[in-house]
């Protein structure tokens, strides 16, 4: 019966025909000489999570980083490929790369709020891109952001104390907060819950859930269960290549790839 | 090694029911491992007592002989401003004033006191107890208000070095370890005056307010006190922003390539470079190549600025380095420019331990001799230092020039003027602490 | 990719599920053979013995129940493992019925016991070892994870189905001959029902095995054999077979 689901949960994407927000095309990643990432080819639909998996070192952070490139900052990172957010290449040089970080933006691994209040974490994005002019709009952003990272109820009462006081599941809300404050189109997540208990974790699954009817999200996560809860689609990464993608309960039920099979059953190695 | 190998025996010898970690030998071993875990903790102990205890001792004998430096002895001395003497002019205009005989005033003021000593060279012996700072009382006194002159007026005024000592107890210990300075005389007449009530002890606040003297009664620290200021002052405007731009310039933006190594390679070489380097270097460019004055804050200054440079580099760098990657991403990731990370966040971040870095480099200097010998700082001046331009002398090379004195007044200068760049030297490391507490930041 | 878990005492926990489902399966097909047996030698002891026996299948089948359920709680299998712990509970379930079948043909045997045999019997007989060789070959099947003798083996329900639908035939001519006949057909009617249900589980199974190997059901639909259940019979006697128009 597993596999009858799985072919009922595919149809409607394909029929729906949702759009592609971001897609990979022929990606290769070098650090130094040393290839990270083999022509990876990869769609990521609108308003859906896609779950990178795969063992440490495997690439998915690396390709997660190259979605808005964070890898620009790294030395000797090089880059080949196309990556498009809506039909553009991010890596074209009329691109700037402040307003491309803007629209995709990022949750890391370690919750790391800056060491200010836990309004102006959230005031800080909206500030540096001009998003807001007065005191007025400023505090309506803040708490929208807060609002859809359900973190509003449990600060809007201490917004002034600081960031680094709230716990670590609150930090990552706040961190998400802070991310989605820009408004961007594409939130990029790298093992968001990696740091958190499973309360804690399994609110920001549920933040994810939520998000997803206005963002556009990618997540790297090491945990399969995670992988299983929150995302639609799964692409599994193996020595830096992409050895597949499909839905996620295809993925999870019957993965076509024996190296997949071999990973999320754990009989690697 | 041994253990390891003998282990599986030993179990076996003793069969199935103790474990390794319950036998005797287990107990023995453990009690070796606490044993010498104690000594580790002993050695570590004494270190820190031998330290402690030649602290101790340096204190010891540096407050010993200096805080008697802290106190003046003085005298009270009723003058009749005599107008011949004062204003032979009779003009009362300023500059006559200011040549005027006060010193005779004195000595007149003092035969007053002692109308028995008739004899020349008794009198001679009775004016050592006068030191030059007498005539430059009453003279300011009378600058003060010319109208004083013709009238008699008592004045406080410090009594010379030599019975300034055998008032604190030194007399019988000349510095060389010859015969007492004063004679039985003129102990007499000190002893005299005593009795009358006209010898005080008081706060020496001209320690701390005049300039360096030849005479060791009227020596102070105030003119070294203001040019290290100035020095300081000069020093800090320099490096400190020179320092941290070079730092957060090859922290955040430089990429890592062989330049870049080299120069960190350099700036740490030149952490380890000798001061008196420094100081030859400011003799040859500032004073030869651009005429800078001699002696001067100015040149002293940079000087020192050149050679706290790399501490304050490195002391930067380490603190930016310190403030997490998480920050960096965090703010990259929400589409911060990199001079934006950096000053909204990772300098201020950096700030306390550059802070702290940049006062330890600044205490550093303020004790710094070497390179200020080459520029010529080392002069023996008077005035008080109103300008950077101005010849100056700083604490750490007046300590150089008193503890190069013979007299014995200026033994007790010296360690008060230790004392005193050791107050200076406490009192920035104190802010430096607070800084750091107080701007910590947990992440 | 090697087969063994990074976790080993996972492989020892599907080794066990494994060798339990193969112990209930041999059980239950020892239960088919003795029920046939008792049946066709009219033999009461060991019928009883069957009947007493079904209750050992029920104890398997709990325990089969209980595993997986704990696996599924504390490993949490993906992929292949989760298809495997799954079908076991699937296959279990199959067998427990099968189990059942095989105790309520022994129990209708002790009812036959008692009245004259009638001659459809020996239709019920054959019918059983067909049943019996399938459910035989489902095991060997799952043994060994082979999802083409598993496929192949649904091909062979087809022959069960017919047999099925002929004494169904039979029986309805031997009660219209003779009224006394009925309570002794009915029971071999149902007997020969039962047998048609555990070629029907016994489908399943094979059906689960592919579904664990590949990942999928098997893409064709199943020839129905069986067409008793349209199977009408008039008034003249004769026997007719509506299609599935209703005609």
């Amino acid at each position: 019966m597993l596999a009858t689901d799985t072919q009922t949960a595919a149809a409607p994407h394909a029929a729906h025909g949702k759009r592609v927000k971001m897609k990979a095309t022929e990606v290769e990643v070098y650090y130094s000489e040393k290839r990270a990432l083999n022509k990876i080819n990869l769609d990521v639909r609108e308003h859906e999570v896609t779950a990178l998996i795969g063992p440490s070192g495997c690439g998915k952070s690396t390709f997660l980083r190259t979605m808005n490139r964070m890898n620009d900052v790294i030395d000797g990172c090089r880059m080949a490929g196309k990556i498009l957010l809506d039909q553009q290449d991010i890596y074209d040089p009329n691109i700037d790369v402040v307003q491309l970080r803007a629209r995709v933006g990022m949750v890391f691994q370690k919750p790391n709020p800056f060491p200010k209040s836990i309004y102006d974490n959230v005031a800080y994005g909206p500030r540096i891109h001009g998003l807001v002019r007065s005191r007025e709009e400023t505090d309506a952003v803040v708490q929208k952001s807060l609002e859809r990272a359900g973190l509003w109820k449990e600060v809007k009462d201490r917004l002034h104390e600081g960031g680094t006081s709230l716990s670590g599941g609150q930090q990552q809300r706040l961190c998400i907060a802070r991310a989605i404050a820009v408004d961007p189109e594409v939130i990029l997540m790298d093992e968001p819950c990696s740091a958190l208990d499973p309360i804690a974790t399994a609110k920001i699954e549920e933040l994810i859930d939520e998000l997803r009817t206005n963002y556009t999200i990618v997540i790297v996560t090491h945990s399969m269960q995670q992988a299983a809860r929150v995302s639609q689609r799964t692409a599994f990464f193996h020595l830096g290549d992409l050895v597949e993608v499909g839905d996620t309960a295809q993925i999870f039920t019957n993965p076509n790839d024996e190296r997949t099979q071999g990973y999320i059953t754990g009989r690697f190695g | 090694m041994t253990d390891i190998v003998e282990r599986p025996q030993g179990v076996a010898s003793r069969g199935a029911a103790l474990g390794v970690h319950a036998t005797e030998e287990a107990q023995k071993r453990l009690k070796r491992r606490y044993a010498s875990e104690w000594r580790f903790r002993a050695y570590g102990l004494t270190a820190i007592l031998i330290s402690i205890t030649a602290l101790a001792v340096l204190l010891w004998s540096i407050v010993g002989q200096g805080y008697t430096a802290f106190t003046a002895t003085t005298m009270s001395l009723t003058v009749t401003v005599d107008p011949a003497l004062a204003d032979p002019g009779g003009k009362r205009a300023q500059d006559d004033l200011r040549t005027g005989d006060f010193q005779g005033i004195a000595r007149a003021g003092l035969r007053s006191v002692f109308p028995d000593v008739k004899e020349r060279s008794d009198l001679r012996a009775l004016y050592t107890i006068l030191s030059n700072g007498a005539s430059d009382a009453i003279r300011d006194r009378v600058l003060d208000n010319p109208a004083l002159i013709g009238q008699q007026i008592t004045v406080r005024i410090p009594v010379a070095s030599d019975y300034d000592m055998y008032a604190k107890g030194f007399a019988a210990k000349t510095p060389k370890g010859g015969e007492s300075r004063l004679s039985p005389k003129q102990i007499a007449w000190f002893e005299t005056l005593k009795a009358d009530g006209k010898i005080h002890s008081s706060f020496n606040i001209w320690f701390l307010t005049s300039g360096d003297s030849r005479q060791p009664e009227l020596a102070g620290v105030g003119g070294a006190i203001i040019g290290s200021l100035l020095t300081l002052a000069i020093t800090l405007a320099i490096a400190f922003p020179l320092g941290v731009m070079a730092a957060v310039y090859l922290e955040e933006f430089a990429p890592k390539n062989r330049w870049t190594d080299l120069i960190e390679v350099n700036i740490n070489n030149l952490a380890a470079v000798p001061s008196i380097v420094f100081g030859l270097l400011g003799l040859a460019v500032f004073l030869n190549v651009f005429g800078l004055p001699r002696s001067a804050p100015v040149v002293g200054g940079v000087v020192l600025a050149l050679m706290s440079l790399p501490i304050i580099i490195i002391a930067s760098r380490a603190s930016l380095r310190a403030v997490p990657p998480s920050i960096r991403q965090a703010a990259l990731g929400l589409g911060a420019s990199r001079v934006q990370v950096v000053t909204h966040h990772v300098l201020p971040l950096a700030m306390p331990g550059i802070l702290t870095g940049t006062i330890l480099s600044m205490a550093h200097a303020l004790g710094e001799t070497a390179p200020l010998l080459m520029i010529g700082m080392v002069a023996f001046i008077v005035d008080i230092p109103s300008g950077a331009t101005q010849a100056a002398t700083v604490l750490p090379v007046q300590i150089y020039l008193w503890a190069d004195s013979p007299e014995r007044g200026f033994v007790e200068k010296t360690s008060a003027a230790i004392m005193v760049l050791l107050a200076f030297l406490l009192a920035m490391n104190a802010i430096a602490i607070f800084l750091r507490k107080k701007f910590e930041r947990k992440w | 990719m090697s087969n063994e878990h990074i976790v080993s005492s996972f492989d020892e926990e599907l080794r066990a599920l494994h060798k339990s489902i193969m112990q209930m399966g041999g059980l239950v097909e020892a239960q088919i053979a003795q029920s046939m047996q008792a049946m066709g030698r009219r033999d009461s002891q060991l019928a009883s013995a069957v009947v007493a026996n079904d209750a050992q299948v029920d104890v398997l089948h709990h325990e089969i129940d209980e595993q997986v359920v704990r696996m599924l709680a504390l490993r949490q299998p993906m992929a292949s493992d989760l298809r495997t712990v799954v079908a076991s509970l699937r296959i279990a379930t199959d067998l427990e019925r099968i189990g059942d079948y095989a105790a309520n043909i022994a129990k209708r045997t002790l009812a036959l016991n008692v009245s004259p045999s009638v001659k459809p019997a020996s239709g019920v007989l054959r019918m059983g070892k067909i049943v019996q060789s399938i459910v035989n070959d489902v095991l060997d099947a799952y043994a060994e994870r082979n999802a083409e003798r598993a496929d192949a083996i649904r091909a062979r329900d087809t022959e069960v189905d017919e047999l099925y639908t002929s004494i169904f035939r039979e029986l309805l001519t031997y009660m219209m001959e003779d009224p006394r006949n009925i309570t002794a057909c009915t029971h071999v009617l149902f007997m020969s029902k039962n047998l048609e249900r555990i070629g029907d589980h016994a489908t399943n199974i094979a059906e689960t095995i592919y579904y664990i190997v590949r990942g999928k059901v098997p893409d064709d639909e199943r020839l129905k054999g069986d067409l008793s259940s349209m199977t009408a019979m008039t008034a003249t006697g004769e026997t007719y077979v509506a299609d599935s128009k209703g005609n």
